[in-house]
């Protein structure tokens, strides 16, 4: 992973104080990163009274009984299935539809570009807020004339999603593929591809770094959102970030199945991050600089 | 080349697209029918879809803003009587409680952002730059770094609502009994202390964004550079300032942008870390309206206030991207 | 010149011409779904149909330990329910944090639920909606009569002189759970009957990390709940008698000042507190450092949390001076859950049957047993079930000193606006700021000004 590229700053050797300032500064970014880090695996192992009690750096002792019980208290598996589904669909479509925009915008000058542009820029300055209400209206009203049920569906979830981080990847899409060379889909063009095939062929796998970042962000936006979630679903499609609220009961405060029930989901998503991490290093550079 | 566009452009415009040279040069053995349909045959669903859930919720809202829409009339909204600009007059009207809470927590939201947005800016650019060469372990750190991002926020948020408690929390015992810095123990969910809270956290989230932007935007830095730079007998302080941080002028343009809508609209974490009412220090725009519109019901206000933030983002977006594009305009000259 | 410009030859006029056809385009869209939006926006038809008869959805409130658990229990009920009237119920247990936006966004779009629980304090609010259905005598005799309620239950159930807009479900009341052993320890022999009892016996106890008393003082709602109850023993309350706002008035201040000052000025609730709005007080007491909670219907949620039922004792909540009676002796606020019927319900009449159902003896005691409540129906509250020393008190607090929260479409906006000021009120406490008669006063003002004018 660290091998990726390297610039080097200088031929010269960085001076001594410079090396220091280093160690310091990461030493203390570390910690800071890795104090929470650490609170959520630490406490995932604590029984309940630990826990609640006094926070101590060293587990009075150690029970893997949160690791159990997390599955019982709050149907955890239903909703880890339930986000993955909706975070997934959500940035599938995203990300197509995003390529489509930014081929679009790329290689084409039509009429009505700047329009579009600007307005999707502006969609990044709704405050969620203005349009749960109206969005929920409409939902209900398209379900009522159509009988596509979309409020209280993960499709309806899907839907809201998609379109929260379709402005950003339209607009780092846009940039990356201006920085395809075009001589390249003209060849194909010559070819005989299809202007849809140049893109699919040529423009897309050229810009796959950039689309696993578009993909990464669709993702994550759509894996964290609460308020629409806790408006949107019902018992049968409630999704994590909402759900796991279900571990502070009307009894007691779960703390350490909290903790364990969040390492439990996001292992696999820091995983999966980490293993993209290459591609989107590379990728939001050319999506940005443009 | 990029004459024409950049002198004309809308602001938006020029971000998204400052120069690309042949940008419309496109497939020529097309049709011309084609040529034309084919751009909005491809734009058609994200047209749709921006459509359906941001443009037309957001004029639903605007209308919703000129009527009186309490608990008495959300069931059929037809029935709601028009209020004219009433909800507006009682948002600025700053002299009296709702207006005063709402310029509050706007400057709330203006400090906190613009606090956030530095400080995450400043240490991803830091981080970045100190992880541009090489070193035992800068592989490890890097993937380390990037976990709050990778965190879902709901889990991200509650751990540090753990740490933060006051009787059994992290910092207190820290702050408070291991270092004995505070005589007391603090609290940091309510109070004037939560206003630091929430920044830490948000940090705490936010910064890996700006170190894997800035750190892509390094790798683009041709070497050449910093080797004529050596050869002139520059030292390190000034090829950062003459290399390093021009070059990521357009990088940085970008991302301190999208930081500053992100932070500004946040609403997940102050909702996670403080619930439906957050404490005045930390009273965040976004929770303010949420407050104002799902607590009290009354989204007519909430709607308005929505309008009027919508309009100062707007703003704030124009002069920002016509001051720093002239900004670089000059500088690439 | 940029080589793009090949594409389609355009003149100023074509430009404009397709501008306006966008615009005109995008404006049609608009319209359409706007006027879809007001036109539709919530089934304005009432009473509703009974268009699917075989089916009801149900909202539960969360009223055991934890969501799961409420699914547990009631899910044989409504299968009893099933195989008496062959409707089968959706269950769907909606946590108490999402509870009133989902039956916000459900009335603003005329889809929503059936039968549903509601928190008693927001009936009047609710029903200013329009969204559930009145009980007028007719429906009420469906269900054998109002009569089969207790008063006290009925008097939360909607604004005085309109139709109910829900039915009692589970009541409840406020009592004062106190550690038997840490009593002992400090060698107080009675729980206290006045709060200046209360406020010594608390001094007594309240040291080397033990506390008097706990709170939620980050909990609007409870803080609401107390304050009302202040308020109602220093004979004032918090809106006049043609429902307006009056947070201001020296009674209400005074009775305000008296709760943040058990933290504030007595010290007898630990400052942590003051952030406390999960129920970690229930915990604290469980754990016995607190030795007196003032809660609604604790017994199961100390049970779970491995504290023997004879740990601790239940007594009535203090009073100013004098016994619990009417008036300036109130001590509780009538606590409970109500039962309340869509408007825009698809099945009118099994809607209907399912409230008989539920407010049949039988489920009473079954549901009131599993969740230590009382039951709000006459002859199931007579059950030798709920005659345990704890239930008489309980009991005796409802059918004697309990009063009504305000009945007033803005109770909602109430909770809100009075329950934060009190939040920021413990704030102030905690951190050590000066509670003052003016502070105090000021917090309320604020507070009165966010209420809707009319």
């Amino acid at each position: 992973m660290s091998s990726t590229s390297t610039t080097p700053r200088s031929p010269m050797a960085p001076p001594r104080s410079f090396l220091w300032s280093r160690r310091i500064f990461l030493t203390a970014l570390t910690g800071f990163v890795l104090v929470p880090v650490y609170v959520m695996v630490s406490s995932s192992l604590k029984p309940l009274a630990d826990v609640s009690g006094k926070f101590r750096w060293i587990p009075s002792g150690l029970t893997l009984r949160p690791y159990v019980d997390i599955w019982s208290t709050v149907p955890l598996a239903k909703y880890f299935v339930n986000s993955l589904i909706v975070a997934g669909a959500a940035t599938a479509c995203s990300v197509v539809i995003a390529v489509f925009s930014a081929y679009a915008v790329s290689r084409y000058n039509f009429r009505g570009k700047r329009v579009f542009t600007v307005t999707v820029l502006s969609t990044q300055m709704f405050p969620g807020i203005l349009f749960l209400l109206p969005l929920f209206l409409i939902y209900v009203n398209i379900g009522n004339a159509t009988g596509i049920a979309l409020f209280g569906s993960r499709g309806g979830l899907i839907l809201t999603y998609l379109t929260f981080s379709l402005p950003f990847s339209i607009w780092m899409l846009i940039g990356y593929f201006d920085s395809v060379p075009r001589d390249l889909d003209e060849a194909a063009l010559v070819d005989g591809c299809g202007p849809l095939g140049a893109l699919f062929r040529v423009v897309v796998p050229a810009a796959i770094p950039g689309i696993v970042a578009v993909a990464v962000y669709a993702f994550m936006t759509a894996w964290g959102e609460v308020l629409f979630a806790s408006v949107m679903t019902n018992d049968a499609t409630r999704t994590l970030a909402v759900g796991l609220q279900g571990y502070s009961t009307l009894n007691d405060v779960y703390w350490n199945q909290i903790m364990a029930a969040s390492l439990v989901v996001s292992v696999p998503v820091v995983a999966g991050f980490l293993l993209l991490q290459r591609y989107l290093v590379a990728g939001l550079t050319a999506g940005a600089v443009k | 080349m990029t004459t024409t566009t950049a002198a004309s452009a809308e602001p938006g415009e020029r971000t998204v697209r400052k120069s690309s040279p042949g940008a419309a040069r496109g497939p020529r053995r097309t049709g011309r029918i084609k040529r034309i349909g084919l751009p909005y045959l491809l734009l058609l669903p994200a047209l749709v879809l921006e459509l359906l859930v941001h443009l037309v919720p957001m004029v639903i809202g605007i209308v919703m803003s000129f009527k009186e829409l309490t608990q008495f009339y959300i069931r059929d909204w037809g029935t709601a009587p028009w209020a004219g600009f009433d909800n507006y007059s009682v948002s600025v009207h700053f002299d009296e409680p709702v207006g005063e809470a709402l310029l509050h927590s706007f400057f709330v939201t203006i400090g906190f952002t613009l606090l956030s947005v530095g400080l995450c800016w400043l240490i991803g650019t830091a981080a970045a730059i100190y992880m541009q060469d090489n070193f035992v372990g800068r592989g490890v750190l890097r993937a380390l770094f990037l976990v709050p991002y990778a965190l879902p926020v709901y889990a991200a948020v509650i751990t540090w609502v753990f740490m933060f408690q006051h009787d059994n929390g992290l910092v207190n015992h820290v702050l408070h009994d291991q270092l004995g810095i505070t005589d007391k123990p603090s609290f940091w969910l309510i109070g004037d202390n939560s206003f630091y809270a929430l920044l830490t956290v948000s940090v705490w989230k936010g910064w890996p964004f700006a170190f894997l932007i800035v750190m892509a935007g390094l790798q683009n830095i041709p070497g050449e550079l910093y080797e004529a730079a050596a050869l002139d007998g520059a030292g390190l302080w000034q090829q950062l300032r003459r290399i390093t941080l021009p070059s990521l002028r357009p990088v940085n343009q970008v991302l301190v942008l999208v930081l500053f809508l992100w932070t500004f609209n946040d609403f997940n974490t102050p909702f996670v870390l403080f619930g439906k009412t957050a404490p005045e220090s930390a009273d965040l725009i976004s929770v303010h309206i949420y407050q104002a519109s799902f607590v009290t019901w009354n989204f007519g206000t909430g709607s308005a206030m929505s309008v009027l933030l919508l309009l100062f983002l707007l703003v704030v977006t124009g002069v920002y991207l016509l001051l720093t594009s002239r900004g670089r305009k000059t500088a690439d000259v | 010149m940029n080589p793009g410009a090949v594409i389609a030859p355009s003149g100023k006029g074509t430009e404009a011409a397709m501008r306006r056809i966008r615009a005109a385009a995008a404006g049609a869209v608009t319209i359409t779904l706007l006027t879809a939006a007001t036109a539709c926006g919530g089934g304005s038809s009432d009473g509703g149909s009974n268009a699917s008869p075989k089916t009801l959805t149900y909202w539960a409130s969360n009223q055991g330990a934890s969501i799961e658990i409420d699914k547990k229990t009631l899910a044989p009920e409504l299968a009893k329910f099933e195989k008496q009237t062959g409707i089968k119920v959706k269950l769907e247990v909606v946590p108490w944090s999402d509870l009133l936006n989902r039956i916000l966004t459900a009335t603003t779009s005329g889809q929503g639920p059936d039968v549903l629980n509601i928190g008693n304090t927001w009936s009047a609010s609710l029903q200013a909606t329009g969204a559930l259905l009145p009980w007028d005598a007719k429906n009420f005799d469906k269900i054998g009569g109002k009569d089969r309620f207790v008063d006290s239950a009925l008097g939360s159930t909607g604004a005085e002189g309109k139709d109910p807009a829900a039915v009692p479900l589970y009541s409840m009341a406020y009592a004062l759970y106190y550690n038997k052993q840490m009593f002992a320890d400090a060698g107080i022999k009675n729980p206290p009957a006045t709060w200046d009892e209360l406020i010594a016996d608390g001094k007594k106890i309240s040291k080397n990390g033990k506390w008097g008393l706990g709170a939620e003082g980050s909990n609007a709602s409870e803080n609401i709940h107390h304050a009302f109850v202040f308020a109602k023993q220093h004979g004032a309350d918090f809106f006049t008698a043609d429902g307006k706002a009056d947070f201001t008035n020296d009674g209400v201040v005074a009775a305000v000042k008296q709760y943040v000052d058990l933290m504030a000025k007595d010290k007898i609730i630990a400052p942590g507190n003051a952030e406390y709005a999960q129920n970690q007080s229930v915990s604290d007491f469980a754990k016995g450092k607190n030795a007196m909670l003032l809660w609604q219907s604790a017994a199961a949620n100390l049970k779970s949390q491995g504290m023997a039922d004879d740990a601790y004792g239940i007594a009535p909540v203090p009073v100013q001076s004098g016994t619990p009676g009417t008036g300036t002796n109130v001590n509780s606020m009538v606590a409970g859950i109500n039962l309340a019927v869509f408007k825009n319900t698809k099945n009118l009449d099994g809607a209907t049957k399912f409230v008989k159902f539920m407010t049949s003896d039988a489920e009473q005691k079954i549901l009131n047993g599993a969740y230590t409540s009382i039951p709000p129906v006459k002859t199931a509250q007579t059950d030798t079930a709920f005659n345990s020393p704890s239930n008489a008190v309980l009991k005796d607090t409802l059918a004697k000193s309990a009063a009504a929260l305000p009945q007033v479409a803005d109770e909602s906006q109430f909770e809100t606006a009075v329950g934060t000021a009190i939040k920021g009120l413990f704030a102030d406490a905690a951190g050590g700021r000066a509670v003052t008669t003016a502070s105090v006063k000021a917090a309320l003002e604020k507070a009165q000004q966010q209420m809707p004018k009319k």
